[in-house]
């Protein structure tokens, strides 16, 4: 199906609103088949997409920005595997070339409305109209603003990045700081904006510790020589590989691991950065000059999660989207025909990310196969 | 600094009509600093400033030393607060760090608990028969001085420029502890970058210095001082703001808190004499003042009226450096016109 | 010099500014697997000489890793070398071999 964003809409209704007002409500070539309008083509929104299509509904995807996988596309190498994101990104865009799937790119949603009892209509920011069966949020987090820890000195110290400017370098395949010196020592910190009261957020992002694992092990392949500190609370190698990965940063690549949270961090005279830590394990105050700072960033409900969450009244913790249940219902929302998918609705990794858009398929395909 | 957060944090700093309180240590060890910020707000900015005669302590040095009980402070401070209603005025303002923040926690512990705030009221009217109102606005002098900058900077005579090097003067700023880090919001620029100093520096032409230790405490505390052999502890704490700030060759440091401008004066010369260690390049130490006198001897005031001659670490240099002219042979002449016995030297810090 | 009647306190934080880690990759070569150590306590809580002084094995060698060997003082004399801790260890470190090492490293100083 073509893209109909160039294309004006029908107008049926609303011929009493002035012109600029009226939505125009574009006609389905398939009445027959259900449609599922998927918010937000990221992982879970590509991979929902796929399946629903695959069992011959048609979905209707909308992508707020033009490219899709925004986030995604960030990364270099995924972890437990180190496999390239790019490819893994590319697999999935390729699978959307279905017929039944229609992407409608840089096309943000205002709005989800349930007009009657199982039908939904879909308002885009240049309200424009779309019909619905059922609807799927996919809406996603953003990254942790690392300037609100000001403490950090994020923004103001050049030696201060945070972790997805380090994922670039890696992209470019450069690590340098600003000077063009490849850096001698590395300080990643943890939980920047995750575990944190002060900034509002209590919870954990999960996937910030392997991600600072696979950060310094990627390093340490680029610059051998580089000292490689990682700053940690907790170390939380839940997943598949995690604590092996954790092993061989250890082990292989001398990777050290000081418990202790950076509570400081200042520019020093020669450019580098100054950080003030406690090292817990022995109770002694640490400080330490080290050419680059790294700021794991947490993760928070991106600003489209917390508008249609908001919208909808299925706002959860913390802005994210709340599900039913966190059991047996955890793609389900009080709302008839409204179903949500990744991370939405809470931190999560790229792997579970993937595992709910399916579960969130199929509870969607038995939700329409009852109408 | 590439990028700033501090203008995202700005405070309510009322425009005119102050009550003003001293400090229970400025006038011995920087005497002619509250001279100069009256001076300033009533002949230069035509401020309405009140200095009241029966004003008294805010046992702030007790209270942090655990010798007041907190009843008391609130008590005491219930009656500053009721000398600013008896003289008509809303808009307090305190010389000294440490008072600026017992008033902000006072306050804000009565509005989270009112029955605190009926108790003073019960116990002030018991005691004295006075009553009083809470202050509409309270602000750190510094914030007033910071607030009319750029009106102080148009009637100053002279810019904070190396005159030799025409290159901006390089300036150390320290905050007292207790102007942001108690209540970040009470605080031009909040805690971690405050901006009330570094606002100055840079309307007057100069450089903020900003180096690792630069949040650090002075290390004044409270009870820490008070023994003398735990003056050790306080003492390590400034000098390790000394040696971070070292190798950026500061002109000068400029503080708006008592004890941080006594500590990190003072304890130049005990350095020196212990260490037979300065800070500085020549062996004379680097030069605190208050944003008074900084004010004060840009705006052309005359720097023994100010005060300078009783610092520590001498100000000439500083002043050559400026071209600030002064007179040598008035330094140690009083008020009366007569001649003060001449300090001692030390033996290690140049004077 | 002039006595005031105190001293300036010396810091007890760890300063790792430009600190040489020669010493630490020594003790990295001599027993590699203390590389591995995840400072669970799990030799420190079976350790016969802890039972009874203040050793601490966990904290001796996390001092050790900073270079922080005069504090180490004595510390290391009293372990018995019976071997429990490298028993117990979960990530597989040769405790018992990493003490003897970190002695004859220490003795060269």
């Amino acid at each position: 199906m073509k893209d109909k964003k160039e294309r004006p809409g029908e107008r049926r209704t609303w011929s009493l609103l002035p012109k600029a007002l009226r939505p125009r409500i574009e006609v389905q070539t398939q009445e027959e088949r259900p449609v599922v309008a998927i918010i937000g083509a990221g992982p879970a929104g590509m991979e929902a997409a796929i399946q629903i299509a695959r069992q011959s509904c048609q979905v209707l995807l909308f992508e707020a920005n033009a490219d899709l996988a925004l986030n995604l596309q960030n990364k270099y190498k995924l972890f437990p595997d180190m496999s390239d994101a790019q490819t893994l990104a590319q697999g999935m865009m390729l699978a959307l070339e279905h017929p039944l799937i229609t992407v409608y790119r840089q096309t943000p949603i205002k709005h989800v409305v349930q007009v009657e009892n199982f039908h939904w209509q879909v308002f885009t920011e240049d309200n424009r109209v779309f019909k619905a069966t059922a609807v799927l949020l996919c809406t996603g987090y953003e990254v942790f603003d690392a300037r609100r820890k000001e403490e950090l000195g994020y923004g103001i110290y050049n030696g201060v990045i945070t972790s997805l400017e380090l994922e670039n370098m890696f992209k470019q395949e450069h690590i340098s700081t600003l000077t063009g010196d490849s850096p001698k020592r590395v300080v990643f910190l943890q939980c920047v904006g995750s575990r944190d009261e002060k900034v509002g957020n209590r919870y954990c992002s999960k996937v910030c510790c392997v991600t600072a694992v696979k950060q310094a092990i990627e390093l340490k392949r680029m610059h051998p020589e580089t000292e490689v500190y990682v700053f940690y609370m907790d170390l939380r190698m839940w997943g598949k590989g995690f604590e092996e990965m954790y092993r061989v940063a250890q082990e292989q690549y001398n990777i050290r691991f000081v418990r202790g949270r950076i509570s400081e961090a200042a520019g020093t005279f020669d450019g580098g950065v100054q950080i003030k830590a406690e090292d817990t394990l022995i109770g002694k105050p640490l400080k330490m000059r080290t050419d680059l700072l790294v700021l794991m960033l947490g993760m928070e409900a991106s600003c489209g999660t917390k508008q249609l969450a908001k919208s909808c009244g299925i706002v959860g913790d913390y802005g994210f989207a709340g599900s039913l249940d966190p059991h047996l219902n955890d793609n389900h929302t009080h709302r008839k025909g409204l179903f949500l998918a990744g991370t939405c609705k809470r931190p999560m990794s790229l792997t579970d990310v993937i595992a709910d858009a399916r579960s969130a398929a199929m509870e969607i395909i038995n939700y329409l196969s009852k109408q | 600094m590439s990028k700033r957060y501090w203008n995202q944090y700005q405070k309510e700093i009322a425009d005119d009509r102050y009550f003003y309180e001293r400090s229970c240590i400025r006038q011995s060890f920087f005497p002619g600093s509250e001279a100069a910020f009256l001076k300033i707000l009533r002949e230069e900015l035509g401020k309405d400033i009140h200095d009241d005669v029966n004003q008294h302590t805010c046992t702030g040095i007790g209270y942090h030393s655990d010798v007041v009980p907190f009843e008391t402070t609130m008590t005491v401070v219930a009656r500053l607060f009721s000398l600013m209603t008896q003289a008509g005025y809303e808009n307090y303002v305190p010389s000294c760090v440490t008072s600026f923040g017992v008033f902000t926690e006072i306050v804000e512990t009565w509005k989270e608990q009112p029955a605190l705030l009926e108790k003073t009221r019960k116990l002030l009217k018991e005691t004295t028969g006075r009553e009083f109102n809470i202050p509409k606005n309270i602000v750190h002098p510094s914030d007033i001085i910071y607030k009319f900058r750029f009106e102080l900077r148009d009637r100053m005579k002279y810019r904070l420029v190396n005159r030799y090097t025409g290159k901006p003067l390089k300036v150390v700023e320290h905050i007292g502890c207790h102007y942001a880090k108690i209540f970040p919001k009470h605080g031009v620029g909040n805690a971690e970058f405050p901006y009330v100093l570094a606002g100055m520096i840079e309307a007057w032409g100069g450089e903020v210095i900003d180096y690792p230790e630069r949040r650090h405490c002075c290390g004044f505390g409270f009870r820490q001082y008070l023994v003398q052999q735990n003056r050790g502890y306080s003492l390590a704490n400034t000098q390790k703001k000394f040696e971070s700030m070292q190798p950026y060759e500061p002109d000068f440091i400029l503080t708006n808190c008592p004890g941080c401008s006594m500590f990190m004066d003072k304890w130049q010369y005990v350095i020196a004499e212990m260490e037979n260690k300065t800070y500085d390049k020549d062996g004379y130490g680097i030069p605190v003042l208050t944003y008074e006198e900084l004010a004060g001897l840009l705006l052309g005031y005359d720097p023994w009226t100010l005060g300078l001659q009783l610092h520590q670490v001498q100000s000439e240099r500083l002043m050559d450096k400026i071209g600030i002219p002064y007179n040598k042979n008035e330094k140690f002449k009083g008020v009366s016109g007569k001649l003060l016995p001449y300090p001692e030297k030390p033996e290690h810090l140049k004077v | 010099m002039k006595s005031f009647g105190f001293s300036i306190a010396k810091p007890r934080s760890l300063e790792i500014d430009g600190e040489s880690l020669e010493r630490l990759h020594r003790l990295e070569e001599k027993e590699p697997s203390f590389k591995r150590c995840f400072n669970c306590g799990g030799c420190t809580a079976t350790c016969s000489a802890g039972q009874f002084t203040d050793f601490n094995i966990r904290r001796v060698h996390n001092l050790y890793r900073w270079g922080r060997y005069q504090e180490l003082g004595e510390e290391l004399r009293k372990c018995m070398l019976c071997g429990k801790c490298t028993l117990v260890c979960p990530r597989g470190v040769n405790l018992r071999h990493l003490i003897v090492s970190m002695r004859e490293l220490l003795n060269e100083l």
